[in-house]
């Protein structure tokens, strides 16, 4: 069981002064700083953030109770909310006044709901009558309107990534409108409106901002709706609804996820996952809505997983260091005290702590049977290398050895991926070679991810130690090779030598020759040099390699030198020098080692005809048969003589 | 007239037969006789019956068996002082031709041809000497391939020995034979014959990895399958078997097994296909040997043993031939006596529910590549080239002479004297190791030309009107360029 934990709290928690009644805590999602802010911060301000740069320590001014509090982004300007009315501004700026300047909201009679930074000078007031977007310029410590929008807000939700506010307007509070930011303007994206389980009578405030939050999955934005169970729905649990928002065009209802049980739930997203935190059970589910459930309708999908709890977490206690023998405290998992906050965060005020939360692989592998559904969510997961060659050795070897089905389909689903960045790579390279002028500024280079498993990956880590071992059937070890051969083959990728080499070692070993043949014969090991004198070594114990390595080195066409080579080894002098001939390259040839080949086969008549082939070779390229100094053939025509006689050279005048 | 020059490997021959030609009569052998002894099993005199093991005709009278057989014991004991490991293997008369072949020790299998019509060859033809050697290879040939067909079919001689001793041995020699020799068509026998070769069929690396899948995977699900061999339109893809073993098969399946089925199929090409023949709805795969029909409450599970090499000796086989179509899978199972594993009804079933489905997606892929093929070989018209290539290393046979294969006969496009010419350059390339070519004017404007690399040889006919040498010799180049680009064949 406790290897089932497959979410798990970041090791190196972001500690901070815990909520008290003289301190008070604040989280800014943008920069992701946690602010305590003790006696309204007379006492000191003291700023964590993900790293110890962000981290900020200062003092300012009790004016009143905080109500919200944010640095600009890089921390240059801080912008603390007291009053429903106005915000103040302190500089960080070095060298810049560091008093504070206030600014009022422009909209008579409206109350501030919150602030968001856009950028390191840009911030948005978010009012019960709209919004106002502002530049602030520090140096002259004033701000101006860029824009001012007019709506009836209820609640609104940021999504710093995307700069994008949400508005909830109308009085059942179900119509949202995001409003996108970039650059010193506001764009109106399409307004939408979320279907209520209950449309209440009379109308009121039905959609509270807890239940919706605003995340970036695969890239593309989302708004997350968490539906409650409702009695006269009659559905059997909650359901997350999301909501696709894409940069133009409507907004749809893209996912349904169903929860199957009912109660207090929190989201988070993880590496693309959308975790649902379920508080009663004290367990997590999980959602890839990539992976397509083939027996539900195209958009409602169940989780991928079996419920679990987050892996528990001790927390060392602060004087661990000091005191070794003080065992860690086992942290409440669950905690009403805690705060959800996207895309990965999990705060526990009252204790002090700032968690990422993070998904572990490993235990996936055990809860998800099915190999070709686990291969599609491992694929899509940051730091899934290790983990899918593990399970390509699991599904090879020992007891939970997968048919060849499995095998073929997990092969399959890994060079897609593999297939698809090696042509993003090829257009890259492309795009670079055809210059700069043709767009080739506005084609990134592809970035190779964990779940990019090349041939390398599979030989070292999987193919080659399992074609070694013992106990595996050679007829199993064979067919494996031959199924991801034939897949990287479906996917038109050129496969590696050291692929073709462990087929043949395997067959060898276990003396298939005429599979080997056969393979050969339908060019399923593709031709290459190195195969070809793989194949000659071979010939000692299987003769048709001979004839097998000869055809291919033919076909390379580009290895006539080695064909002479193996032909003057086997002493097939004439078949040599006929196909040299045959390919136009006997004018280039060195004239000497046919001779010395011919010679050493003892055969005086093969001798004088190959020595005579060379003499016309001279006699046309040169108008004398004499060889030259730079062939060194002096012995061969001095055996010439002492053989056939001086009468029997060929005189230069006689032709 | 014969112009040799051997050390460039290069020989032409104007043929006399062909000059002399036509009036010749036909050259139809028959068997005299065959028969197959021991001599270790009637040392003595008086017990010379107890070495015949099988004698065809068996209608002979005794005393004449005993006398032929005594004949050809001397024969090989006489050409043993000259060379006692090769005594010889084949005795010419004027008339008859007869070959001794001993496959296992002691054993041996001998054979008496009369040939007619040679003799009328005018004495001073070196021509004759021609014929002499084509038949000495054909012939000889030929027993063996009779002894690895029983080998195949009932393991060797030994393993009837063992098992019951001569008796049962000649049992099972006349069962055997008694059948296989009226399928031998000595008369139409040509130089395919002679190679006993396979033919492959074309295929892309994809499709045939396809296949390698597929048969991994009907291995790896159905245990009792420890060989699979895959044709299409009776040409060889796969085979799990070692090469001797697929060759006597391979003749088996294409020259006995298929035909035999091939024709209720042709006939019921017009009607609808009939599910119940067919006993599955969804595909149209069948057993050939073994049930004809699954669902049939009475049907036989029985299938054909063969006997094939392994490690420590030979093992016993069934012999599971499923059809689909034009593709054929044959299924070989291990037969473990000891462990009394039969083939079953449910075995069946499941290999016809496994292998059914998977063969319907493979069908199309290789139907494409069929089509594709023919389309670049040209349709069915005549053959630009006609030609009859075979490789020795992989037994690769490929003819555009030959038509169609059936049991009976071999139908060919050439003349047979055509044929009888390619023979007798076999005969002459099998004399020597080194490589050569050989062409020869023949009748009418027909050339023929053979060519010897390595281990392949290329027979080309050739019909150019007023053609040359040097034309008929650039003609084969433009072949070569063509269909044998991709192998190492030297001009």
């Amino acid at each position: 069981m406790a290897e089932e934990h497959y979410l798990e709290l970041s090791e190196n928690p972001v500690q901070f002064e815990h909520a008290s009644s003289v301190n008070n805590v604040f989280f800014d999602e943008a920069n992701k700083q946690v602010f305590a802010v003790r006696s309204g911060g007379a006492t000191g301000v003291v700023v964590k953030g993900p790293d110890d740069k962000s981290s900020v320590a200062f003092r300012m001014d009790d004016k009143g109770e905080v109500k919200c509090i944010k640095f600009s982004i890089g921390n240059k300007i801080l912008a603390v909310q007291r009053t429903s009315k106005s915000v103040d501004f302190i500089n960080f700026i070095p060298d810049y006044p560091h008093t504070e300047f206030t600014q009022e909201c422009k909209t008579r009679n409206a109350s501030i709901l919150g602030f968001c930074w856009t950028s390191w000078n840009e911030i948005v007031f978010i009012t019960d009558q709209g919004v106002e977007f502002y530049q602030v310029f520090p140096d002259k410590r004033n701000l101006k309107l860029l824009k001012s929008q007019s709506i009836n807000v209820n609640w609104y939700q940021y999504c710093p990534e995307t700069a994008v506010i949400l508005l909830s307007t109308t009085v059942q509070g179900n119509v949202l409108q995001p409003l996108a930011f970039k650059n010193g303007n506001v764009s109106k994206m399409s307004k939408f409106e979320i279907e209520l389980p209950v449309i209440p009578k009379p109308a009121k405030l039905s959609l509270s901002e807890r239940d919706v939050a605003m995340a970036t999955i695969y890239g593309q934005l989302y708004v997350m709706y968490l539906k409650h169970h409702s009695r006269t729905a009659n559905s059997p649990g909650a359901e997350v609804v999301l909501y696709h928002l894409p940069r133009e065009g409507p907004c749809k209802k893209s996912h349904v996820l169903k929860l199957n049980t009912t109660g207090k739930f929190a989201l988070n997203i993880v590496d693309n996952l959308v975790v649902v935190h379920h508080q009663s059970s004290q367990t997590s589910l999980i959602f890839d809505i990539r992976l397509k459930e083939p027996d539900c309708s195209v958009n409602t999908q169940q989780p991928v997983l079996p419920a679990r709890s987050i892996h528990p977490y001790r927390i060392p206690l602060s004087g661990s260091a000091v005191v070794p023998s003080q065992p860690p405290v086992p942290c409440q998992l669950y905690s009403s005290s805690w705060s959800v906050f996207q895309p990965d965060i999990i705060i526990s005020a009252s204790e002090g702590y700032l968690w990422y939360l993070q998904v572990k692989l490993p235990p996936t592998v055990k809860l998800l049977q099915d190999k070709g559904k686990l291969m599609d969510f491992l694929l899509r997961r940051r730091d899934c290398k290790m983990v899918i060659l593990s399970v390509c050795s699991q599904i090879l070897e020992g007891s939970e050895k997968a048919e060849l089905p499995v095998v073929a389909t997990v092969f399959d689903k890994l060079n897609q991926v593999y297939k698809e960045y090696l042509e993003a790579e090829q257009s890259y390279a492309a795009a670079v070679e055809s210059g700069p002028s043709r767009g080739a500024a506005t084609q990134k280079r592809p970035v190779r991810t964990q779940a990019v498993i090349d041939q390398s990956d599979m030989y070292t880590h999987v193919l080659s130690s399992f074609s070694e071992r013992k106990g595996v059937s050679h007829k199993f070890i064979i067919a494996v090779l031959m199924e991801y051969i034939r897949s990287l083959n479906q996917y038109q990728i050129t496969v590696q030598h050291y692929l073709y080499e462990l087929v043949i070692k395997t067959l060898v070993q276990h003396n298939l020759f005429y599979m080997l043949h056969q393979f050969l014969q339908y060019h399923v090991l593709n031709d290459s040099k190195p195969l070809a004198c793989l194949l000659l070594s071979l010939e000692g114990t299987y003769p048709p390699a001979h004839q097998l390595s000869l055809d291919m080195l033919k076909r390379l066409s580009t290895a006539n030198d080695e064909i002479v080579e193996v032909l003057l080894s086997k002493q097939q002098v004439l078949g040599a020098l006929r196909f040299i001939r045959s390919v136009g390259a006997h004018d280039n040839v060195s004239a000497r080692k046919f001779l010395d080949a011919a010679r050493q086969t003892g055969d005086q008549m093969l001798f004088y005809t190959v020595f005579r082939s060379f003499q016309q070779r001279n006699q046309r390229l040169r108008g004398s048969p004499a060889f030259n100094p730079g062939e060194h053939c002096e012995e061969h025509v001095t055996h010439f003589k002492q053989l056939f006689g001086e009468q029997a050279m060929m005189k230069a005048s006689t032709v | 007239m014969c112009l040799f020059a051997r050390n460039d490997g290069f020989c032409v021959c104007f043929s006399p037969k062909m000059a002399s030609g036509m009036q010749e009569k036909q050259y139809t052998p028959c068997l005299l006789n065959f028969f197959i002894y021991n001599p270790t099993f009637g040392p003595r005199e008086g017990e010379e019956e107890k070495k015949i093991l099988f004698y065809h005709p068996s209608e002979v009278e005794k005393n004449e068996k005993i006398r032929n057989v005594g004949l050809c014991e001397a024969i090989v004991q006489f050409t043993r002082t000259f060379c006692p490991t090769k005594p010889a293997k084949s005795l010419h008369t004027q008339k008859n031709r007869q070959f001794f072949f001993e496959p296992e020790e002691n054993f041996w299998i001998t054979f008496l041809m009369v040939v007619l019509g040679v003799k009328h060859f005018p004495p001073f033809l070196t021509g004759d000497v021609c014929v002499y050697f084509t038949e000495e290879i054909y012939w000889s040939k030929l027993v063996r391939q009779c002894y690895s067909m029983y080998k195949l079919f009932n393991g060797p001689f030994s393993r009837a020995m063992e098992a019951g001793g001569v008796e049962l041995l000649m049992q099972k020699l006349e069962k055997f034979f008694y059948r296989y020799l009226q399928t031998l068509h000595l008369q139409s026998c040509d130089l395919l014959d002679v190679f006993g070769g396979i033919s492959f069929f074309p295929l892309d690396k994809m499709t045939y990895l396809k296949i390698q899948s597929f048969v991994n995977r009907v291995e790896e699900s159905l245990s009792l399958i420890k060989y699979t061999a895959f044709l299409y339109n009776d040409q060889l893809i796969w085979s799990g078997l070692e090469q001797d073993d697929m060759r006597t098969l391979y003749k088996y399946l294409t020259t006995s097994l298929f035909p035999r089925h091939s024709e209720p199929e042709l006939a019921g090409r017009d009607s609808p296909l009939r599910p119940e023949v067919a006993g599955n709805l969804l595909h149209y795969g069948r057993f050939l040997t073994g049930p004809a029909n699954l669902k049939d409450p009475e049907a036989k599970f029985r299938f054909p043993k063969i006997f094939v090499a392994s490690e420590d000796g030979y093992e016993e086989l069934h012999l599971i031939v499923y059809k689909f179509f034009v593709i054929a899978s044959c299924f070989l199972s291990l037969d473990q006596i000891s462990a009394s594993v039969e083939v079953t009804r449910e075995f069946c079933e499941q290999l016809d529910g496994l292998v059914g489905p998977q063969l319907t997606l493979l069908a199309s892929d290789i139907c494409e590549q069929f089509t594709i093929n023919r389309r670049t070989s040209g349709p069915e018209k005549e053959p630009q080239f006609k030609f009859i290539y075979f490789n020795h290393m992989n037994l690769a046979e490929k003819s555009t002479i030959h038509m169609r294969k059936t049991a009976s006969v071999c139908l060919t496009s050439v003349h047979p004297d055509l044929m009888k010419i390619l023979g007798d350059i076999n005969c002459d390339f099998a004399r020597v190791d080194e490589d050569e070519e050989i062409i020869v004017k023949a009748m009418t404007d027909y050339w023929v030309v053979g060519k010897k690399s390595d281990q392949r040889e290329l027979y080309v006919i050739l019909n150019q009107k007023n053609a040359n040498l040097i034309e008929v010799n650039e003609e084969v180049k433009r072949l070569c360029a063509t269909q044998f680009n991709n192998i190492f064949f030297l001009d």
